[in-house]
């Protein structure tokens, strides 16, 4: 199969200081990707790259090879069609100050669709994919922002979804949801899978056990080790820093 | 256990000296402002009248009303606005969401606090010799209202640059990671959120522009004008400076003639400050996050 994303020898660096050093691997299309590692150890900065969102910081430096459906995106003159094709959703909901509504429609709108009928159906659709149309199918003029934590980072997932993404990155979303909802979004990223690939970065080792196909484990900038999830888990690791881990002996 | 120990005692003295001391200084700052007021209204509140305000003024600027004045006022402000309001909100939006942060931006920063501290006078000379003499606009409106809106310029641009800062990155970058362009950024979500500050900042420019007399003395404002201005290539009477004129340069005015053109000048700034503040409310009461 071919890899949707293949990096090569990715080191990232923030002035002097150096965030993520040689990373080598490949994102499969329909699978969910698993990055866990303690808190500096590059797994933010790492997704960051794949969106480019090193052009907005101007002390972020990326080194390396990052190839998107065969492309070099350090070539891509269209960034904006890369960024279109993956959706990022991050640690803290960033509910837009609009309502729900614009908040799912903005991508689409973006993009040039302007029929009420044809946006209604997107949002609809967005929402309920994101298991929150329930909750806000009767308030979508409210401000998404007036939504409750664990509502805006469902929306900010729905907002995602509505680019209509190949690539769907998540940064330790589940940091400011309830645990209830955590498992929610959970059984939405499964089914997901059918549809897109998922990098999901996370900090709970347990999430990645749940969810993950393949896991890597970053530790310091460096990838210590990466395999199918289960081989991860099976306590036949390469690395001993990645045993103690996983067994939550430190991070 | 609550016993005041001395250490206490002189806490809570040094605590009432200071409550005391600033009470003492914001009603000195209130002070001025009342006593201007009612001064105007006591003397020059006999003036006012519908008639005060729509006559023209008659017998050597003795009598009658103030019309041609406060009309051209209304012009000049209004044309500065035209000016001022697009090339300091473009600049600001340039300078806070598109600039790199470098040692250019930093010193077109820099110029542009220079410029705010510019004296009045200064720009009047400025405007006099670009707009009267170089550009042949002559002594009217459109120099003095150009003038007028270079000197507003800075401040647009420093209030409008802070409201769009006040916005999160955070919104920003949650667009932008959308496949959104700067621009498509700005308009959706930077501005509508600004747009508050921006309309705050630039009524106050309003207010400020309105009381100026030295920058369209030499540029476009008549000491007196038989007829109303027709357009911008016109001179015009203005209220700052009818003030001046009736107040110092006309004998026999009845003292409370310039009270009361005073006291117009002075209700204009303050409705619109309030109109400002109403509006800072209404638009802050909608905030959005």
């Amino acid at each position: 199969m071919v890899d949707k994303i293949q990096v090569t020898d990715l080191s990232i660096h923030y002035g002097q200081h150096s965030a993520l050093r040689n990373i080598s691997l490949s994102i499969k299309p329909n699978e969910i990707f698993g990055i866990i590692g303690p808190a500096n150890a590059g797994k933010t900065s790492f997704l960051k790259a794949l969106n480019r969102m090193d052009l907005f910081d101007s002390t972020m430096k990326v080194n390396g090879l990052i190839h998107f459906d065969g492309h070099d995106i350090h070539q891509l003159k269209n960034i904006y069609a890369l960024r279109k094709r993956i959706g990022v959703v991050f640690p803290l909901p960033v509910g837009l100050p609009l309502s729900v509504y614009d908040n799912v429609a903005l991508a689409p709108r973006l993009s040039g669709v302007q029929g009420r009928t044809e946006l209604n159906i997107i949002v609809e659709r967005c929402l309920r994919r994101a298991a929150l149309w329930d909750e806000v199918k009767d308030r979508l003029t409210t401000l998404g922002s007036l939504l409750s934590g664990g509502q805006q980072q469902r929306l900010t997932i729905a907002r995602a979804l509505s680019q209509n993404p190949d690539v769907l990155m998540l940064d330790e979303f589940s940091i400011a949801v309830d645990p209830v909802t955590t498992m929610r979004i959970e059984d939405v990223l499964k089914e997901l899978r059918d549809e897109m690939s998922i990098i999901l970065v996370t900090n709970l080792v347990q999430q990645a056990r749940r969810l993950a196909d393949r896991t890597a484990f970053f530790l310091d900038g460096e990838c210590v080790e990466m395999a199918k999830t289960e081989t991860l888990f099976s306590g036949e690791t390469q690395d001993p820093r990645t045993q103690d881990y996983i067994a939550g002996r430190f991070g | 256990m609550f016993a005041a120990t001395q250490r206490n005692q002189n806490d809570q003295r040094t605590e009432k000296l200071f409550r005391l001391l600033f009470i003492t200084m914001t009603a000195l700052l209130i002070l001025p402002v009342l006593i201007i007021l009612s001064t105007l209204i006591y003397k020059g509140g006999s003036v006012l009248s519908i008639e005060f305000l729509f006559a023209s003024p008659t017998e050597g600027m003795t009598a009658g009303g103030i019309f041609p004045a406060l009309l051209g006022t209304v012009w000049l402000v209004s044309v500065a606005l035209l000016v001022s309001v697009p090339l300091g909100v473009a600049a600001a939006v340039y300078l806070s969401e598109y600039a790199p942060d470098n040692w250019f931006t930093r010193l077109i920063n820099l110029a542009i606090i220079n410029l705010a501290g510019v004296p009045s006078i200064v720009h009047a000379l400025f405007g006099l010799g670009a707009f009267v003499i170089f550009f042949e606009f002559g002594t009217s409106i459109l120099a003095a209202s150009l003038t007028l809106g270079i000197m507003t310029l800075p401040v647009v641009i420093v209030s409008t640059r802070e409201s769009l800062q006040t916005v999160p990155q955070a919104f920003r970058e949650a667009c932008w990671n959308m496949g959104a362009t700067r621009w498509q950024t700005i308009r959706r979500v930077v501005l509508p959120n600004a747009v508050s500050g921006i309309l705050t900042g630039v009524i106050l420019e309003v207010s400020r522009t309105t009381g100026e007399t030295a920058p369209i003395m030499f540029t476009g404002a008549a000491f007196f004008l038989p007829i109303l201005p027709q357009g911008v290539f016109d001179q015009t009477m203005a209220l700052s400076l009818h003030l001046f004129v009736v107040s110092t340069q006309v004998p026999n005015v009845p003292e409370n003639l310039p009270y009361g053109v005073a006291l117009v000048l002075i209700l204009m700034v303050l409705l619109m400050n309030s109109a400002s503040i109403a509006l800072r409310m209404h638009l802050r009461g909608k905030k959005k996050w």
